[in-house]
């Protein structure tokens, strides 16, 4: 199985760390999207839709990093455990509850805010507008007290007693705006307490694997700027930020 | 026992689930959320789902939201026939693939277009630049391209040989700029062909039925009360605009 990634994307994180956490090999191909490998002729056969993470096992081609989560699941469902997409109707109805909002709330929001805060000088010449920024973070604010208050309650993991594909798909997506900077989880315990068991749930240096990329992404803006495919990204980053 | 289904059919999500249920016998009963009427802020309402969003569905103490984990939720409980969700590996890989997709898609794309196109001119009275008009009407374009040309490409359902929770997700919320008066269909064949399978599979009598409210919107929004929706105009215009 092939697994094509750039792990500075949220949804190949979620896709790499699990795989790896319940051992399912896998040949890691690189799309490095800084440099716009996503726009190769190469990559377009692989994907029409030149996004990452996507999965190639044998002839067959899949997007979509929830639907990869549950391919994957399936296949080898003798030996990954039951937790992580139960087989007990309501509890797997919440993980699917989880996996269906995520992504117009906290990975539409945590994405904005980190797109804003590591990308947008690079890309548009010149600082945030500070409106803008404060409107994005409140919305992602918003998010993350959704997260704590309905998703979490007072459970440790979202859906009971162990982690799921839906903390999985959670703690990638809440590390993105993180890793600019902003500390998400000041004035957050329940949210800091969640995010360590999930660490030690999934282990804490194949976490910190996941995640090296993303940490460094203060030298993304110099990486792109670097780089000859800015100007081929420029314009649909600024559709984005407009 | 039925089970409670919280529902606005102006609503894309809450058609798929309520078609989902009446194709299927499941019994159920509709609860009517306004939200038009800003029902889904009512105190009760909170109680069935803290998101404060339609559909919702409540099974004696359990409660649930988002269509994709409802549908899933109701094939599950109710064993529906194995098209819906079939238990082959690979297509239902493609099923979820659609179902992961169109979120940031087809449902925004089309919802905008309902939104600019309709509601926001003509209840809330203010004026949609053309520029964003048109931009809007590309990106649904780019999403209905897609849908034709990596969901469908040349089988006849988005999962293979038959009607799949994927296809019955995605005509709802294709459905919805045709309501606000834009021609999705006209020029697009493949895309015509496919609607008259996903509604023959459905039964056009129980597709029509569900459709009604929102195919009314043309006509009803020259007679609604738009001060009822000021409260939300805010949040809709800075998500839409």
């Amino acid at each position: 199985m092939e697994l094509y990634l750039d792990l500075h994307s949220q949804p190949c994180r979620s896709v790499f760390l699990f795989a790896k956490a319940v051992g399912i090999p896998f040949e890691f191909k690189l799309v490095e999207l800084s440099a716009g490998h996503q726009y190769s002729e190469e990559f377009g056969k692989i994907n029409i839709m030149r996004k990452v993470p996507v999965m190639k096992d044998g002839s067959f081609v899949l997007t979509e990093s929830v639907a990869i989560l549950k391919y994957m699941l399936q296949k080898h469902s003798s030996s990954v455990a039951d937790h992580w997409y139960p087989a007990d109707l309501q509890q797997r109805a919440c993980v699917n509850e989880y996996l269906s909002w995520q992504h117009m709330n906290l990975r539409a929001q945590g994405s904005k805010v980190f797109l804003l805060r590591a990308l947008f000088p690079v890309i548009m010449g010149s600082e945030v507008p500070k409106e803008k920024m404060d409107a994005a973070v409140q919305d992602l604010n918003q998010s993350l007290q959704m997260l704590e208050d309905k998703f979490l309650q007072n459970k440790p993991f979202i859906v009971g007693d162990k982690i799921s594909l839906a903390d999985l798909v959670a703690i990638v997506e809440i590390m993105q705006p993180v890793a600019t900077g902003l500390d998400l989880f000041e004035g957050r315990p329940k949210l800091t307490t969640w995010r360590e068991r999930v660490k030690k749930a999934i282990g804490e240096k194949l976490f910190a694997e996941a995640h090296e990329v993303i940490m460094k992404v203060g030298s993304l803006p110099q990486k792109m700027e670097n780089n000859s495919n800015l100007e081929l990204l420029k314009p649909k980053f600024q559709k984005l930020f407009s | 026992m039925a089970v409670e289904l919280y529902l606005d059919l102006l609503s894309q999500p809450c058609r798929s689930v309520l078609i989902f249920a009446k194709k299927n016998n499941i019994p159920h009963e509709v609860k009517q959320v306004s939200l038009m009427d800003g029902e889904q802020h009512r105190e009760d309402f909170g109680k069935v789902s803290l998101i404060r969003k339609v559909p919702a569905l409540q099974d004696g103490d359990f409660c649930l939201a988002e269509s994709p984990a409802i549908l899933l939720y109701l094939a599950r409980k109710f064993k529906t026939p194995d098209h819906w969700y079939p238990a082959d590996l690979q297509q239902c890989a493609r099923i979820d693939e659609y179902l992961s997709w169109q979120h940031c898609a087809i449902r925004l794309h089309g919802s905008k277009v309902f939104w600019l196109k309709l509601m926001i001119p003509e209840v809330l009275h203010v004026e949609v630049p053309k520029e964003k008009m048109d931009a809007a009407v590309e990106e649904l374009n780019g999403s209905l391209k897609l849908l034709e040309e990596k969901f469908l490409q040349d089988r006849p359902f988005i999962a293979g040989d038959h009607i799949s929770l994927a296809d019955l997700v995605a005509i709802v919320e294709v459905m919805q700029p045709v309501a606000a008066g834009l021609d999705v269909f006209g020029g697009r064949p493949k895309l015509s062909a496919w609607r008259d399978r996903v509604q023959a599979a459905i039964g056009k009598e129980l597709f029509d039925e569900v459709h009604q409210t929102v195919m009314g919107s043309q006509e009803r929004v020259k007679v609604m009360d738009g001060s009822k929706l000021e409260f939300s105009k805010a949040k809709i215009l800075k998500f839409f605009m």
